[in-house]
């Protein structure tokens, strides 16, 4: 099995370590992961603007480090919404499609593909609030949304249940957006920031020491946030806590 | 070209392209148990109205006597109940807008929504049902159907001028979410199970 | 006009008038009531003055700056946490009333079928409709924009020498400008849905499809009110402020020689005009003037009576969690010795019948449940979008009717997504808001300077050697991060948040250190 990692660029440049738990989990499950050099970016900035002309090369790219692998994983629920709905700025070949459709976010991964039973390694004893980015939320469906009548399911929840000594707390909105909504968090600041004060604001009445995501963007915009606001709550990753990450 | 032919040739002009065929409406099993008048009074009282309680073997009227009683102007669309104005006597509409209480029979009710159906016969004159401060509505038991997709079932939509459910009274809650009874039309709605 | 006598506490006539507390939306076994829109618990603004925040700056067809006025919406922090608990509580409620149904998400899928088939057969329809209306003795006029259905209801009334109009509420006449050009023609129109008057009253659009003045605090409205209708401008009590207009409405609509409702289904089978209303003001419109005029958007056809097993089960519980509104009324036919008219409109639809990626929109029943969920929306107010429609079906549906002037439109969203699941004729909402983007952009409809933004990130990010010399040593990293990551010319993201932390390497960085030494790993 070939198994490409993708880092997307703000988890590069802002959390490394994100893409570090990442690589490290993966080699625990005996993979070899391959991290292709001269990768940068999905494309989502551009496309998310509307600007698809704009991100026909950064796509291309992509394609272009990823052809051949059997699973591209990356820690990242909206850039993978982004290559599996939204990358078609450039023409859809055969080695495109096959690249949109190897790819898979990291909670799906482990917990469709590797169907991973434990995680010994992990613990992590402290209360937490699990946020549901929207686009692994509705877009790659990581669980059921609040809005539709159907069984409930949350993939994250049913991998951080494997993770001795955590305590998952409610939050009154449990899958209320958290306003960074990509570059919406620079165009539209007044809102993004109103909806990430209310967020954090749920996250510490429920008593959260932690909040876990399958997003870095979101965590990224929710830690500015809480630490305008002065509340202590901490932000991690779901890659470093399922690692092992003592915090 | 007339604005209806423009209007329908930009619609062939523009007509989605697919099959979108008009799907059958499967009968869904109806969410209300067997007693459909216990069902139709629990769901009208949260819709804000209310089945008048009758003792046992007394008069179903017996409540609302001393209510009719206590009204200046009472306009009644039934035998069962002698007002003080005669519906079929008036001469526009809006000369019932001193009507306290309206007196009207359901052609029938629904016992998931807890709706009552009038049509322009029932009612005579069909402003009186909204001009009314209060609406007592008489309801054969025996004329309830179980839900609101076997109401549409019924002949009396395509059949009347005018056919209306009432679910309970006029109801608003424009101003910060406080619900407030008769916005516009009648504040209260009381139905006594009558037969026929 | 005076309001004096009208609270419902002194009113010995009506006793079953509630008394002015929260108390009084309980039912007679204690238990809260909810119906109409009736919140689940008080939603009370508190009662220091604030004012109250206005819409956005319309300046011709210039594009609308939607975040301008959602940041003023949000400086006013009383009006923003109301409408937001508000409709939050809205929200919870629909998914209540829809969690109580085993078949909701079928009905859901019906709804589209029924709405997507007949807009695909809306010739055959539409000429049904006015074959059957014709029957009934209804005459039927056909109107190709707002400006014609406005004539034409002007030459109805001029017909009948009618000078006053009542109405109840309908989004396709806000659409038409309705009330504007009947004002200037010397016709009173009475709005007669409480919400509407007072936004009447106010000189304001509608806020919200459903809910025209759900950006107003009680506050406000007594405001209006003292203004307009001569209440106690001391006192803001709902119940006081509802009877006050209940009591000065009621005069204008005794009088009034006309009536106007909009449409909420229209049945091709029976030619019959559905609305659906919680105050029974449609009803009032419709039965009490001699002449009677539905006005109908083109895309409010259904095929048969059948199907409002359907939709009527699904509209309330999206709209207001409620199972069914308090009145749904059919006008099939005029009353003996009056006239009903009924106008259809098409006003753009036609033409947005043939746009590919957009056409569904006109599915849309108008419960506003897009708007309820959406959390934009509620922190910015429906009139920050300075459109007709506001909210996620107002950002794909504006831009039809103005692709500059609402250019912006599609920009207010973030996303989530949440609006096309609440959708009960699912519309792929946000899905559309993400391919108004790409139209807009590929139009130049967008900022010059966003564009090129875009343009220098798309330059970066596909070249990788450029992408790594931005990010790839630490110092180099703060200073080249914000412009093609957080794309922050003027540092509006840390205005309101904290900037990250700058790693003391990137995972590129990381990556080359660790495993790539003498080519291991």
């Amino acid at each position: 099995m070939r198994v490409g990692l993708f880092v997307p660029c703000y988890v590069d440049a802002f959390e490394p370590e994100v893409g570090i738990a990442t690589l490290e989990l993966l080699e625990r499950f005996g993979l070899k992961v391959e991290y292709p050099y001269d990768q940068t970016c999905c494309g989502q900035p551009m496309t998310n603007t509307g600007c698809h002309a704009e991100a026909a090369a950064t796509e291309a790219l992509f394609v272009k480090n990823f052809s051949g692998f059997d699973y591209i994983v990356a820690p990242s629920g909206s850039c993978v919404h982004q290559v599996r709905e939204h990358l078609t700025a450039i023409p859809q070949t055969e080695e495109v499609k096959a690249v949109r459709s190897r790819t898979f976010e990291l909670v799906e991964f482990l917990h469709d593909v590797l169907k991973i039973e434990e995680l010994p390694w992990a613990e992590f004893p402290h209360r937490v609030a699990y946020h549901n980015n929207c686009n692994s939320l509705r877009g790659i469906h990581h669980a059921r949304p609040s809005e539709l009548n159907k069984p409930f399911f949350s993939k994250p929840l049913d991998l951080l249940k494997k993770v001795k000594g955590i305590e998952i707390v409610d939050l009154a909105r449990p899958d209320e957006c958290c306003g960074f909504g990509g570059t919406f968090s620079v165009f539209e600041p007044a809102v993004s920031a109103k909806m990430g004060y209310d967020k954090v604001t749920d996250q510490s009445k429920a008593g959260a020491d932690y909040v876990v995501s399958a997003d870095s963007s979101c965590l990224m915009h929710q830690k500015g946030c809480a630490e305008r606001l002065g509340l202590p709550t901490k932000y991690i990753h779901i890659a470093q806590v399922l690692n092992g990450a003592a915090a | 070209m007339t604005s209806r032919e423009a209007t329908l040739a930009a619609i062939r002009a523009n007509r989605p392209k697919g099959d979108f065929p008009l799907p059958p409406i499967p009968a869904f099993t109806p969410l209300v148990g067997e007693d459909l008048v216990a069902e139709f009074g629990e769901r009208l009282k949260r819709m804000g109205g209310r089945i008048e309680p009758v003792a046992e073997g007394s008069d179903p009227l017996a409540g609302i006597r001393e209510r009719l009683a206590g009204a200046k102007v009472v306009a009644s669309a039934v035998p069962e109940v002698t007002g003080n104005r005669d519906l079929t006597m008036v001469a526009k509409p809006g000369d019932l807008e001193d009507v306290d209480i309206a007196v009207v029979r359901a052609v029938f009710g629904i016992a998931e929504s807890g709706s009552v159906l009038f049509t322009e016969g029932e009612l005579i004159v069909n402003s009186v049902a909204y001009l009314a401060q209060h609406l007592i509505v008489l309801l054969d038991p025996t004329d309830l159907v179980d839900t609101v997709q076997s109401a549409y079932r019924r002949p009396e939509f395509a059949s009347s001028a005018y056919a209306v459910l009432h679910t309970g009274p006029s109801a608003t809650a424009d101003i910060e979410g406080v619900l407030i009874h008769g916005a516009q039309g009648v504040r209260s709605l009381t139905v006594v199970m009558l037969p026929r | 006009m005076s309001a004096e006598g009208m609270n419902p506490q002194k009113d010995p006539l009506h006793p079953q008038v509630q008394p002015p507390t929260d108390e009084s939306a309980r039912g007679q076994d204690g238990q809260r009531l909810q119906h109409a829109e009736g919140a689940s618990k008080p939603v009370r603004a508190p009662a220091a003055r604030e004012a109250q925040p206005r819409g956005a700056k319309i300046r011709g067809d210039r594009p609308i700056d939607q975040a301008e006025a959602a940041e003023r919406f949000i400086a006013a922090p009383l009006h923003q946490a109301a409408h937001d608990a508000r409709l939050w509580d809205v929200r919870k409620k629909r998914d209540a009333a829809t969690q109580a149904i085993p078949e909701w998400e079928e009905l859901r899928e019906l709804a589209s079928q029924i709405k997507t088939h007949t807009l695909a057969n809306l010739d055959t329809y539409l000429e049904q409709f006015e074959a059957a209306a014709k029957a009934n003795g209804v005459h039927v006029h056909w109107a190709a924009d707002g400006a014609e259905h406005n004539r034409i209801v002007h030459g109805i009334l001029r017909d009948h020498g009618a000078k006053t109009l009542i109405k109840s509420k309908s989004m396709l006449t806000e659409e038409c400008g309705f009330r504007h050009y009947m004002a200037a023609n010397g016709i009173d129109i009475i709005e007669t849905d409480l919400g509407e008057r007072i936004q009447q009253l106010d000189d304001e659009e509608p806020s919200h499809v459903v809910m025209p003045a759900v950006h107003k605090t009680r506050i406000d409205v007594a405001e209006v009110f003292a203004r307009t209708l001569g209440t106690d401008p001391t006192n803001d009590d709902a119940h006081y402020l509802a009877e006050s207009q209940r009591v000065t409405t009621r005069p204008l609509i005794l009088q009034a020689d006309a009536g106007m409702t909009g449409c909420n289904f229209a049945i091709a089978e029976t030619g019959t005009v559905v609305t659906c209303t919680n105050e029974g003001n449609a009803d009032l419109s419709g039965n009490v003037p001699k002449l009677q005029i539905h006005s109908i958007g083109i895309e409010k056809l259904i095929p048969r009576i059948e199907h409002l097993g359907v939709f009527i089960r699904v509209l309330a519980r999206s709209a207001l969690g409620s199972t069914i509104t308090q009145y749904t009324s059919h006008f099939r036919a005029p009353r003996k010795g009056t006239e009903m008219h009924m106008v259809l409109v098409d006003n753009g639809r036609s033409a947005r019948l043939g746009m590919e990626e957009f056409w569904t929109s006109l599915k849309c029943i108008r419960c506003g449940a897009c708007m309820n969920t959406c959390p934009v929306y509620r922190r910015s107010g429906g009139l920050s979008y300075g459109a007709t429609y506001s909210g996620p079906i107002g950002l794909i549906i504006d831009p039809t009717f103005n692709k500059r002037k609402y250019s912006t439109l599609p920009f207010s969203s973030t996303m989530n997504g949440s609006c096309t699941n609440v959708c009960p004729v699912k519309i792929n909402i946000h899905e559309q808001i993400f391919a108004w983007r790409k139209v807009l952009a590929e139009e130049h409809q967008i900022p010059l300077l966003k564009q090129g933004m875009m343009k220098a990130a798309g330059a970066v990010l596909s070249r990788p050697a450029a992408y790594r010399a931005a990010i790839g040593a630490a110092d180099s990293a703060l200073k080249a991060l914000p412009r093609f990551a957080v794309y922050n010319p003027a540092n509006t993201w840390g205005k309101k948040r904290e900037m990250p932390e700058t790693p003391k390497q990137s995972f590129h960085a990381w990556y080359k250190q660790n495993r790539m030494k003498g080519g291991a790993k």
